[in-house]
């Protein structure tokens, strides 16, 4: 063969098994729902153009093959037949042997042995029986372009034919038996000239590649090779900056430099997203995978997939192929039960299998999860003790989560027969090794009768993420955005009194929630930088739990391009990875769950409980409510729910003005109303007192601000707390006992609206913002 | 084993240490590092090699020497090694030289320690001693080490 045709043929390997792969996707879809046209006609086009290709390039078999599958198709097309699971498996059956013949073509550039009669036979069989069972149908299978305009339109709107010229020529062609092309026809009958057909022809083509062209295919070698030239050219560009900026001398120089850098920055990115994949393109070969083991076992299984856009580098997608298809395996095989048996537990016969990709903490978190019957610990544990993996001394001491694990361990098989699909003997432990190769992690979630979830963590390698760059200690460190939720920035006086502790451990009340507090500088070791004027917390939250990381300083957002930590240091639970920063250093991304962990088993109590232990103690903290105690009047004590609480701030007496008749103050660049809540709860008002200083309560609502001016700001408690009403006065809720004194709850929404009746615009509105969780 | 073989040396205090030549990817002058909080202090830091990330060893810490003197920049050998390049940090970077097995001998016996298993051997050169280095211990046991650390 020569070189034409040698490239000619590479080419149409490569399409005809992306198309494949999409092809058995579209086939599932189309079982689903039989009345797809979209979907239909795109199996269509896919088939006929193998079999248009080979037919050309002289592949008889797979010729013959893909015709009687053509042949099926049309008449799906075309509304003679419906889908049902036969003709499904027929054609799924189809698009295989076309996989093995093409991977024949491959490796040998020869059909192989095989002759697939019966395949042949069977579509052949379909074709006849859905012909016959509808008689009355038209025979339409001409195939002309399934899709966009066809050249008769294009020559109309193009000026070139008449509409009716077109219309006899049709007729021609459909009722007349004229096997001509329409634009041969119209040509013979003087309707228009040859050259416009051909104009028509080829603006028709056009139309039908331009996907195709924005897209082109690349070696992964050569963007290999692309990234270590980046990689160099950083390193060069960072000396240059550097010389630029000794010198200080020709600003055209400095200029230049400073193109040079934005320029290799932004090629750096680009080339690195070039490696970068949706998850997805793993998982479409899924729910092929899925209905066929389902079909094979009996059961009932539907797939559900989240996250399919979740990128991750080429390689790994590579990698994680394996692994994730025998994980599904393994759910559709032992977990998901036969159809009886699910109902006879009460589930719904269909089983799911559900996938799930999202990034957290800087890893890629693919979550494989069946409502199926789960694992029996039971089994597992005496399974393992038949097989010497474990002895009785150890089984006895096992918690059911180590038990699960067990199966883990090389030579662990549970299905009762060794079955056609899974449970061969190389199991969940090659699965585990494989994962591990690529610097992942797999856990277990078992649900003895509900079902298991197989988590599997995946480093990025290459992945680029958005991440916070802080400074701790002098070095800069990443936090990968997924974990972050917000920054909370205290200065001066705040900065003393807000991180309060309890029993020793440092906490922040953010908006009326306990926030533990971790010190950065502590969990690392590093010496603290004194005479700070504010402090940094870093909201974080770590397997859903939030907390706050204390910092030095923020210093901006970036995209990070996460790299693996050397082996050297893989052991290191506070590091997801580093990275290289925009300077040309090196940075560590923080491992927020690693951090969170660390920081619970040393706490500052010096009790080395267990993380599980702690984090429900932390919980038990967050499910009171926070209140904030005030004085009102000269002896009054009212509380209001901190979570609808914006900000407590402090205004000079002097600094009220007026405005319509009500107090204002200029508060962050706009004017604020004022509420006194004393005299509005029939205290003595506010401005009756004399301190120089007021204490105003700031409430936001739907971009604007209120400030409810109390006499003084006593306390933030922790409460949960039983309101009673010994006398419903307005703008109250109830009384309750806090810190051992008769407290005022007052109706927050009910004391603005009193006083500024616009302030909230709709009724659901004021109750979202007033209310109180517990009462 | 009688063919004579290239040794870079290099200078570590008042020792000169040897790493077969076939091992070591480069030799670059001192690079900015970024320290490893937590880590032991057998890892001296991250090194951005040309967009790649390179875990530079700490040998003086390896070896159990105390630290150069202030102010003083470690250069980095760069050795080829299975999980990816690590570096070496060394006072000075020597020569390059030939050494024949007939001048090599086993490590004395009253070397104890972690030097005990970190050095090959020793190859008597008439104006000093090369101490060969065992390249793969030197960085295998640096995670045995952490995962204790």
């Amino acid at each position: 063969m020569d070189e034409g045709m040698d490239e000619l043929l590479a080419e149409f390997l490569v399409e005809s098994f992306e198309n494949l792969d999409q092809l058995d996707q579209d086939l599932i879809t189309l079982e689903q729902s039989p009345d797809d046209l979209g979907v239909l006609q795109s199996i269509f086009r896919t088939i006929h153009t193998i079999k248009g290709t080979c037919g050309f390039l002289g592949f008889s078999k797979l010729e013959r093959i893909s015709h009687v599958g053509e042949s099926l198709l049309s008449l799906l097309r075309d509304g003679v037949a419906t889908v049902d699971q036969e003709i499904a498996s027929a054609l799924l059956a189809m698009t295989t042997a076309v996989r093995a013949i093409l991977v024949a073509i491959e490796n040998t550039t020869g059909e192989g042995d095989f002759e697939y009669l019966d395949l042949v036979g069977e579509l052949t069989r379909l074709e006849e029986r859905a012909r016959n069972a509808d008689v009355g149908a038209e025979d339409l299978s001409d195939v002309e372009t399934p899709d966009g305009a066809r050249v008769g339109e294009l020559l109309v709107l193009g000026g070139a034919a008449s509409e009716v010229d077109v219309a006899i020529g049709l007729i021609q062609q459909q009722d007349g038996g004229d096997e001509r092309r329409i634009g041969e026809i119209l040509t013979e009958a003087s309707a228009t000239s040859a050259d416009k057909v051909a104009e028509a022809v080829a603006l028709q083509g056009d139309a039908k590649s331009a996907v195709a062209d924005s897209t082109i295919r690349v070696d992964v070698g050569l963007l290999d090779e692309l990234m270590t030239l980046v990689g160099e050219l950083v390193l060069a560009r960072n000396q240059i900056l550097q010389l630029a900026g000794d010198t200080q001398g020709d600003p055209v120089f400095v200029q230049t430099t400073q193109r040079l850098n934005v320029i290799t920055t932004e090629l750096q990115v680009g080339v690195m997203k070039t490696r970068m994949q949706p998850v997805g393109n793993v998982w479409n070969k899924f729910p092929r995978v899925v209905r066929d083991l389902a079909t094979q076992c009996g059961k009932q299984v539907r797939i559900e997939m989240d996250g399919k856009d979740t990128e991750l580098d080429k390689t790994i997608i590579e990698a994680i192929k394996d692994p994730l298809t025998h994980l599904i395996r393994n759910s559709i095989d032992h977990g998901i039960e036969m159809p009886d048996v699910r109902k006879a537990c009460g589930k719904p016969e269909n089983g799911t299998v559900f996938l799930r990709a999202y990034h957290e903490g800087g890893q890629v978190n693919i979550e494989i999860s069946d409502d199926g019957a789960g694992i029996d610990v039971a089994r597992v544990k005496s399974l393992a003790l038949g097989r010497g993996l474990i002895t009785t001394e150890q089984a006895d001491k096992m918690s059911d989560r180590e038990v699960v694990n067990l199966i883990f361990l090389a030579g662990f098989s549970t299905a009762e027969q060794v079955s056609k699909i899974s449970g061969r003997g190389v199991g969940m432990d090659v699965v585990r090794t494989n994962i591990e190769r690529i610097g992942g992690q797999i856990e277990l979630q078992n649900r003895p009768r509900a079902g298991t979830t197989v988590k599997v963590k995946i480093p990025l390698t290459l992945a680029i993420i958005p991440a916070l760059v802080v400074t701790c200690g002098g070095e800069k460190f990443a936090i990968p955005q997924v974990s972050l939720l917000e920054l909370v920035g205290l200065d001066g006086d705040a900065r003393r009194n807000s991180i309060e502790n309890v029993h020793g451990v440092p906490v922040y009340r953010l908006r009326g929630n306990i926030l533990p507090i971790v010190n950065l500088h502590e969990q690392l070791s590093i010496e603290a930088s004194t005479d700070r004027h504010s402090v940094t917390i870093v909201v974080l939250r770590a397997d859903d739990h939030e907390f706050g990381l204390i910092v030095d300083e923020v210093n901006d957002t970036e995209e990070i391009v996460v790299k693996p930590l050397a082996t050297q240091l893989k052991n290191m639970n506070s590091y997801s990875g580093c990275t290289i920063m925009g300077d040309g250093k090196v940075a560590l991304i923080l491992d927020v769950t690693g951090i969170a962990q660390r920081s619970r088993v040393l706490s500052a109590t010096g009790e080395h409980s267990n993380s599980t232990n702690d984090t429900e103690s932390v919980d038990a903290v967050i499910e009171k409510e926070s209140l904030l105690v005030l004085q009102v009047g000269s002896n009054g004590r009212a509380a209001l729910p901190l979570a609808v609480v914006d900000r407590l701030e402090e205004f000079q007496r002097s600094s009220i003005e007026h405005a319509a008749g009500r107090e204002v103050v200029q508060y962050r660049g706009s004017i604020m109303p004022l509420v006194d809540v004393c005299g509005a709860l029939g205290y003595s008002s506010v401005y009756e007192s004399e301190s120089d200083q007021v204490q105003v309560v700031v409430f936001s609502h739907g971009g604007r601000m209120v400030g409810l001016v109390v006499e003084r700001i006593i306390d933030i408690v922790q409460e949960t707390f039983a309101s009673e009403t010994v006398d419903s006065r307005f703008g109250m809720i109830g009384n309750t006992v806090l810190q051992g004194l008769v407290t005022d709850l007052v109706d927050v929404h009910e004391v603005i609206r009193s006083m500024i009746p616009e302030f909230f615009t709709t009724q659901t509105d004021s109750i979202e913002t007033g209310r109180y969780s517990h009462v | 084993m009688s063919e004579p073989r290239q040794f870079c040396t290099m200078h570590l205090g008042e020792h000169l240490f040897g790493v077969a030549v076939m091992r070591i990817q480069e030799v670059i002058s001192y690079q900015e590092m970024t320290v490893v909080p937590l880590a032991p202090r057998v890892i001296g830091g991250l090194i951005n090699l040309r967009g790649q990330i390179v875990t530079a060893i700490d040998l003086r810490a390896r070896l159990g020497m105390p630290p150069q003197e202030k102010g003083a920049l470690p250069m980095n050998v760069v050795v080829q090694a299975p999980g990816g390049a690590v570096s070496l940090l060394v006072d000075q970077i020597g020569d390059v030289v030939d050494v024949d097995e007939e001048i090599f001998e086993n490590p004395p016996e009253t070397l104890t320690g972690v030097a005990r298993e970190l050095i090959r051997g020793v190859y008597k050169f008439e104006e000093s001693l090369l101490l060969e280095l065992d390249i793969d211990k030197t960085i295998e046991i640096v995670a045995a080490e952490l995962a204790n650390a």
